[in-house]
């Protein structure tokens, strides 16, 4: 059965037509129910423009995404391999901000978005903003999380605490280097953990790493928290591998990809509608076999 | 606050801190071998064969020590009031300051374990100095360049080449030193277990900074003697440059505890510090994290990272030395700017009065002594840096002068 066909009401409750937004926790006990890994896109918010990101974002919900992370645009993507370096730029490029990017997650929810929404940003914009004025507004226009890719733990205490006063959950990442840091980082992580398969930048790769089992029973060792795997993943077949291992599954630079290649299409209305049902046909491919 | 702790100056800190700038802001794939890096270098830095070894280096291969030269046909022209002395960093091998510390972190890589070496460069001086080391301790060398810098200083490239390195165009971002840093480091997150990346200023995470000021230190190390020699006495005023700032931290950071001694930091005005095209990042910048430290930045509004402008590619980054933010927050060391003309005028002075070809970055502190020449007192000690000879900016001053308006 498609990924995304087989959605019980779970715990995402109905009141009054309109349904509540999801917990990140309540979305992989959910997954866990039904015993597949969490779906979790990354799209850049604003790419290739802001209304079509809104667009995009429900197209994943509908296709059975648990969580959605939305990058907000840099000028220097420390952590980001070719694909989404130049969706951030195309972004900037077309006016995309930082507050702009709050404000586009508060257009999702109003737009019908539920599932729960991680704020992918790097620090500097967010330093810049104010660190507490930012988890602030970032609940108020209904983010979920905060995750921040070239923020090591030892420096994130204020943002940290920040969020946790805001009803936010921090991410944190573990990567297979991190070896002795892991158990000191797992200890103050919130939500799910943020597993980096491989070395080197986001970005689309033939195989995963053999070790990945290791890593991920390494990490076990130390919490009970859900474990997300990104950085690579883009075919079936890293699904099917990682759906015994994973909580979840994150996805960004193959789905870039496919909306980049689409790019043209997001012009016109018809054909955007094309676009978007390739999207869904896109993950619901990805995910089809996913069962633990 | 720095006068009652300068006697006992003990940044960094053991979080990599200069008071509130610095530290380490990279991805968590990194931080490993950035505590790796931190525990080597805390060992080689108290092992007494390795400082041997690299002095001999310095001494034997680099050419050090330089001289400290007393510039009396500048000094009249000047205002004939200062003694102006040049501290030769343009007589080492390769032409500039950047060996000193290509020579150390190579010999590090090769303590370490690692066969191969990466770096960033603008205009190719340290792109040219890391390709060098690598050559003299068999490394592989991958040098990260920006497409833009590659087209510019096509003769870098070549001699890079020459030299065994591989030179690789990078295409993000505005093509120049802050993309080639980023994809340096992009690199390094991919290649972590065989590769060290050495970086080229007192910038990046920590130990950095801090371990790129130690291998440059010979500079300031080298002056104070050099001038007791000479003078009997401390300079009034030291001088110099200031992109990323390491040939400014190894000149300053033995005389810090001086307070006698005024400290003069030059950055890049451009074309002036009231257009957006300059890159004056502790005089215009705000604080904010670029490459892995907190330090003063060039950026709009929102934090996104603004690009830099210099006739001296070697100047042309929208960061600064996160122990620079420092000493200028803590008002030890002065920051001015120099603009493109200034720099080119003096050294243009330079060459007429001297015979020497400074690099248009150290013209840039040469342009500032000039103002402060000109309004000393007599018999006050003026050191320059010169941190680099000017072979490498021919081109450049050739196109600068016959067309002062393109």
């Amino acid at each position: 059965m498609a990924f995304g066909q087989d959605n019980p009401s779970g715990s995402r409750e109905s009141t009054c037509g309109t349904k509540t937004r999801q917990s990140v926790e309540d979305a992989f006990q959910e997954k866990k129910r039904q015993g597949k890994p969490a779906f979790i896109p990354f799209i850049t918010g604003g790419y290739p423009t802001y209304a079509d990101s809104i667009d995009i974002a429900l197209a994943l919900q509908d296709a059975g995404a648990s969580i959605l992370e939305v990058g907000f645009p840099y000028s220097d993507p420390l952590a980001d391999g070719p694909v989404i370096q130049a969706s951030s730029q195309a972004a900037l490029a077309n006016g995309m901000t930082f507050s702009k990017g709050l404000e586009l997650v508060r257009s999702m929810r109003q737009a019908g978005l539920t599932i729960p929404l991680i704020i992918f940003c790097y620090y500097n914009p967010i330093f810049q903003f104010g660190l507490d004025l930012f988890a602030k507004k970032a609940r108020e226009v209904g983010a979920n999380g905060v995750l921040i890719p070239d923020l090591p733990h030892e420096e994130a205490d204020h943002v940290r605490r920040a969020c946790r006063q805001n009803d936010l959950v921090y991410i944190s990442l573990v990567a297979p280097t991190s070896k002795e840091r892991i158990r000191r980082i797992v200890s103050q992580a919130e939500g799910f953990i943020y597993c980096i398969s491989s070395l080197g930048v986001t970005g689309v790769r033939e195989n995963l790493s053999a070790q990945l089992d290791d890593f991920l029973k390494r990490i076990r060792r130390h919490t009970d928290k859900p474990l997300a795997v990104g950085f690579g993943v883009s075919k079936r077949e890293h699904v099917e591998q990682l759906s015994s291992m994973a909580d979840g599954i994150i996805i960004g630079s193959a789905l870039i990809n496919l909306i980049t290649e689409r790019r043209a299409l997001f012009g016109d209305g018809k054909t955007k509608q094309q676009a978007l049902l390739e999207i869904k046909t896109f993950v619901q491919g990805l995910f089809s076999n996913a069962n633990s | 606050m720095l006068n009652s702790d300068r006697k006992v100056y003990v940044y960094p800190d053991d979080n990599g801190r200069f008071g509130e700038f610095g530290g380490s802001f990279v991805p968590e794939t990194l931080m490993n071998a950035i505590e790796e890096l931190k525990e080597a270098y805390a060992r080689i830095a108290e092992d007494e064969s390795f400082q041997r070894e690299y002095l001999r280096l310095l001494r034997e291969y680099a050419g050090r020590p330089t001289s400290l030269y007393c510039a009396e046909r500048l000094s009249e022209a000047w205002g004939n009031k200062a003694v102006i002395y040049l501290k030769r960093e343009d007589l080492n091998h390769t032409g500039a300051h950047k060996i000193n510390n290509a020579l150390g972190q190579a010999l590090l890589a090769k303590k370490m374990g690692k066969q191969n070496i990466i770096a960033e460069t603008g205009a190719g001086q340290h792109g040219v100095a890391s390709a060098t080391v690598a050559a003299r301790f068999g490394l592989s060398c991958k040098v990260f360049m920006g497409e833009e810098d590659v087209r510019r200083q096509s003769l870098n490239v070549f001699r890079m080449k020459l030299l065994g390195a591989e030179v690789i165009p990078v295409r993000s971002g505005s093509q120049t030193l802050k993309d080639a840093t980023n994809e340096a480091i992009r690199y390094w997150v991919s290649h972590v277990d065989d590769c060290h990346y050495i970086i080229g200023s007192v910038v990046g995470p920590h130990p950095y900074p801090q371990m790129v000021r130690d291998f440059q230190r010979i500079i300031g190390d080298e002056t104070k003697r050099q001038i007791m020699e000479k003078e009997n006495r401390l300079p009034d005023t030291i001088i110099a440059c200031v992109g990323g700032g390491s040939n400014a931290m190894g000149m300053f950071y033995p005389f810090l505890a001086d307070d006698q001694v005024r400290l003069v930091g030059v950055e890049a005005a451009g074309k002036g510090l009231d257009t957006s095209e300059h890159a004056a990042t502790i005089t215009k910048g705000k604080k904010g994290v670029l490459h892995g430290m907190m330090t003063y930045v060039l950026q709009d509004e929102q934090g996104q990272i603004q690009e830099a402008h210099s006739i001296s590619a070697g100047l042309d980054y929208p960061g600064v030395g996160p122990e620079h933010a420092y000493l200028a927050a803590a008002n030890r060391v002065e920051y001015a700017s120099a603009t493109d003309a200034a720099a080119l005028n003096a050294l243009q002075d330079l060459c007429q009065t001297e015979g020497i070809l400074p690099a248009i970055e150290s013209a840039h502190a040469l342009a500032e002594a000039k103002k402060r020449a000109h309004i000393a007192e007599a018999g006050e000690l003026i050191v320059v840096c010169l941190s680099g000879r000017g072979d490498k900016d021919v081109q450049t001053i050739e196109q600068t002068l016959s067309h002062p308006h393109a």
